[in-house]
């Protein structure tokens, strides 16, 4: 390691309204290491690096590179200076190859577009570093991991030093990430310094040099990979020790709620398609389903809600065909939905928080009075529903946009449950969570397993999954590759199945329950 | 580390600013609009000062501003409910002429009616006619996703030729010595008037409207849906509303409102259609619907305000030469200073 740090941060204040994201925030950065940065949802990690990219301008604090205060008016400046950034959105264009993204990227000298130069420059790139692509290719044929891996060319294209990678492995199946994380050392190995954002123990642990945890907005601890331990990280990160994962009361799972067969989704462009999905889901069961984002898990959902129309096979509920039901008529029927995007479909920002209570219960009596709506018993309703969920709000007039991440998922929660659903769709319901809302969150959701609900839940997270459920079900391209009992789930057959080997697997999944 | 001029975001958008940033931005309309007047050779405080006293000046002066307002409260109230559906309807002028070409239909063909039964038929069809013509970029939106400004808006050229075709040809008002005019409407069909003045039962249609609209939005399960499908079109699927439904509904009275302004101004002021009929009433509601947060109140105090500023305009251009231009620039100055303006609502600057 070189004596001076080619990053180096100080004091760095950032105030949003309403919250402190970064709060006198120091960071050093050295070149050849890969310095992680953990922390939860939420706690400024991205908020940081977005300062350290010129892309948010600091409160207060200062900013050193290879040693020089400098002043980040935009991620051109930081461009200038040697820095790249990857953020989870990719911003690649589908239509175009590789190559000319890579274009795109780089300040062109000249009128004329050298495409064959820089494919030839990407080749050296990519072998160095373990990165192999086509750049021929227009990015649309490309998987999730191999376009992960354009924009990390992207970055080495433009001669990035400094490498700020934004949980680059959240979008990636476990054997992609391993990949991914073998091209980030041999990066490091050649002098790049590489800032890691992550909130996941075992490869922040697995390939970083040295990790700096933040928690609340600020930085907790700087230390060393060798003097770090999973339990010293984690409580650095809650700031208590991990509570273990809510016990589940055993259940005699009870009638048949759910029955799908071979249900089948045409593809539409960029998105993947549903290919004969069956399975069954139980009176006071909860069916997980795992897999990498993307494989199939939001069509499903929509599916089973009625947002989308099947193409093929069949849907009961409780005995009763659903295979065409309309969103409305499976809420009549019963079906709660917590849907992935909280604030895009499942609530209303603008909105106050009666009228998103109000949302799927407005046309029915006592709410609905012939063509009027009764808002005092809505009000009187909503303010019930209020305590009784344990939401926190000034007012029932409050914007649902200006609470809080956890209140605003208490609230969707409220609103499901208030109906005492018989089958509830749950997607990703502790994403973007702190500590505490996830625990809520989950108790939650074991209390309506115990009233009887049967319950879909879609998580990223394999611990949440074997924690919570009776069966985990695993997709990957449109297809369940596996069912497997949640009590003999292990990470290496659940991995296998998420990237569709079911050749890995086999021995593992001698019956399959349906 | 140097500091800048930045906008950031309010942790509370201000309660009071919805109502200061109309005003303002017609104030920031007029300031601006001084050094242009100055440039051309005018004083802008005694312009000014004529607008005002033309448009508020005296009873004639109010009932003419009433007069103009009439149409820019039935329009904006059907612009803004438009577009608290998140349907944006720029259509209006075209709808304004075909409920005139309903009415005026309905009106030549049945000239020897009692008032009593032909008014309101005339303003049904007017309304209806509107209506209609507010529904074909409805449905191409729903069923075809055509982006709805393009097509409200080339619909408003398709009905001023259709317009324009009448009264060059088969409407034609034979004794009229070629001017491009439709007979005058029967007598029985001429609106009822404020006495002595040009001042019509439109102005009752435009109040009672407002008064509907406000209930319907604050008060009815329509109305809930209508705001949640324009504050967000995916909860609104996802909550399984008839999305459908309150668009073809909604674009209806929409349509409808600005049907019936343009009927009100053939029956209750210009007693025919003519080449020219709106002096761009359907564009202007736009800015009336905008200036009064798409609220039907507000849209009551605006429309007035506006209707003074076209008087106020015409004075200029009566009393002082200048070209009736003027009276456009005022109101783009206006829209640019309500859009402009509107950011401080949510955001404040700051040092930084």
């Amino acid at each position: 390691m070189t004596p001076s740090p080619v990053v180096a941060l100080s004091g760095i204040t950032k105030r949003f309204p309403g919250i402190v994201a970064n709060d006198a925030i120091d960071l050093e950065v050295y070149a050849g290491e890969i310095h992680a940065l953990l922390g939860e949802n939420g706690a400024g990690k991205t908020t940081l690096m977005k300062i350290l990219y010129g892309l948010y301008r600091p409160d207060a604090g200062h900013i050193c590179i290879d040693g020089q205060a400098v002043m980040l008016r935009s991620p051109q400046d930081a461009i200038r200076l040697g820095l790249g950034m990857a953020f989870q959105q990719f911003s690649l264009i589908p239509s175009l190859t590789v190559a000319e993204n890579i274009a795109l990227a780089v300040p062109s000298s000249g009128l004329r577009l050298r495409l064959h130069d820089i494919a030839v420059r990407l080749g050296t790139l990519s072998q160095r570093y373990g990165l192999p692509i086509d750049p021929w290719t227009p990015v649309w044929r490309l998987s999730v991991g191999e376009q992960q891996r354009v924009e990390l060319l992207k970055l080495l294209y433009r001669q990035a030093r400094i490498l700020i990678l934004d949980e680059p492995t959240s979008v990636l199946t476990p054997l992609e990430a391993r990949g991914f994380l073998r091209a980030i050392q041999a990066m490091a190995t050649s002098g790049l310094a590489v800032i890691l954002i992550s909130h996941k123990m075992d490869e922040v642990l697995a390939v970083a040099h040295r990790i700096t945890v933040l928690r609340r907005g600020r930085a907790v601890v700087t230390v060393p990979r060798s003097e770090a331990t999973a339990a010293d990280l984690a409580r650095a990160m809650i700031g208590r020790d991990l509570r273990p994962p809510p016990t589940r009361p055993l259940s005699a799972p009870g009638e048949v709620v759910l029955s799908v067969r071979d249900v089948s989704v045409r593809e539409q462009p960029w998105q993947p398609a549903l290919h004969g999905i069956s399975f069954d889901l139980r009176q006071g069961e909860i069916l997980g389903i795992a897999g990498v984002a993307g494989n199939g898990q939001r069509e499903l959902a929509e599916v089973l809600v009625g947002l989308r129309r099947v193409t093929a096979g069949s849907m009961s509920l409780q005995g009763r065909d659903v295979t065409h039901a309309t969103p409305r008529e499976m809420i009549r029927l019963g079906v709660g939905y917590i849907p992935e995007d909280r604030l895009g479909s499942g609530l209303i920002p603008q909105a106050s928080i009666l009228d998103n209570l109000l949302l799927k219960e407005y046309q029915h009596p006592p709410f609905a009075y012939g063509p009027f709506l009764r808002y005092r018993v809505a009000c009187a309703q909503a303010s019930r529903l209020l305590s009784a969920f344990q939401v926190t709000a000034p007012s029932l007039h409050t914007l649902v946009g200006t609470l809080s991440g956890g209140s605003q998922q208490r609230l969707l929660l409220a609103r499901e449950f208030s109906t005492q659903p018989i089958l509830l769709i749950a997607a990703h319901p502790t994403r973007g969570l702190d500590a505490g809302a996830i625990e809520h969150v989950q108790h939650a959701l074991l209390e309506q397993r115990q009233r009887g609900c049967a319950i879909l839940l879609i998580s990223e997270d394999l611990e949440e999954l074997v924690a919570l459920c009776d069966r985990i079900a695993v997709m990957y391209a449109g297809t369940i590759s596996g069912i497997v009992s949640a009590a003999g789930a292990d990470p290496a057959t659940l991995g296998a199945l998420m990237t569709g080997d079911r050749a890995l697997c086999r021995n593992s999944l001698a019956e399959m329950p349906r | 580390m140097s500091r800048w001029l930045a906008l950031e975001k309010r942790p509370d958008p201000l309660r009071w600013m919805p109502y200061l940033v109309p005003m303002a931005s017609v104030v920031v309309a007029l300031l601006s609009g001084a050094p242009i007047l100055y440039l051309i050779g005018v004083d802008p405080w005694t312009a000014y000062r004529a607008m005002v006293w033309a448009a508020f000046g005296d009873l004639y002066g109010v009932s003419e501003t009433l007069v103009k307002a009439i149409p820019l409260l039935l329009l904006g109230l059907g612009v803004g409910v438009a577009f608290r559906l998140g349907f944006w309807n720029i259509g209006a002028e075209g709808q304004f002429y075909l409920g005139a070409v309903g009415g005026t239909w309905f009106a030549l063909s049945a000239p020897d009616w009692p008032a009593l039964a032909l008014q309101p038929l005339m303003l049904l069809m007017g309304f209806a006619a509107g209506a209609v013509w507010a529904l074909v970029p409805a449905a191409l939106r729903l069923y075809a996703r055509t982006n709805e400004i393009i097509t409200t808006l080339m619909l408003n050229y398709i009905a001023m030729l259709w317009i324009d075709f009448l009264v060059y040809g088969p409407w034609k008002d034979p004794q009229a010595f070629g001017f491009p005019f439709t007979p005058p409407l029967p007598q029985a069909a001429r609106l009822p008037t404020l006495a002595g003045s040009r001042v019509h039962l439109g102005l009752l249609l435009g109040l009672v409207a407002a008064v509907i609209l406000a209930l319907l939005l604050w008060r009815t399960r329509l109305g809930y849906e209508l705001r949640i499908i324009g504050w967000s079109s995916e909860a609104a699927r996802y909550a399984g509303l008839p999305i459908a439904r309150v668009t073809a509904i909604v674009i209806s009275v929409s349509g409808g409102l600005a049907g019936l302004a343009g009927l009100c101004e053939v029956a209750g002021v210009q007693g025919r259609i003519q080449h020219g009929l709106s002096p761009g009433y359907g564009y202007t509601a736009i800015i009336v619907a905008w200036l009064a947060r798409l609220n039907p109140w507000g849209t009551i105090v605006v429309s007035v305000l506006l209707g003074g500023l076209l008087v106020g305009s015409d004075m200029l251009q009566i009393a002082m030469g200048l070209p009736i231009a003027v009276a456009y620039l005022f109101q783009g100055l206006v829209l640019f200073s309500v859009l402009g303006l509107e950011v401080f609502v949510r955001y404040r600057v700051v040092w930084k």
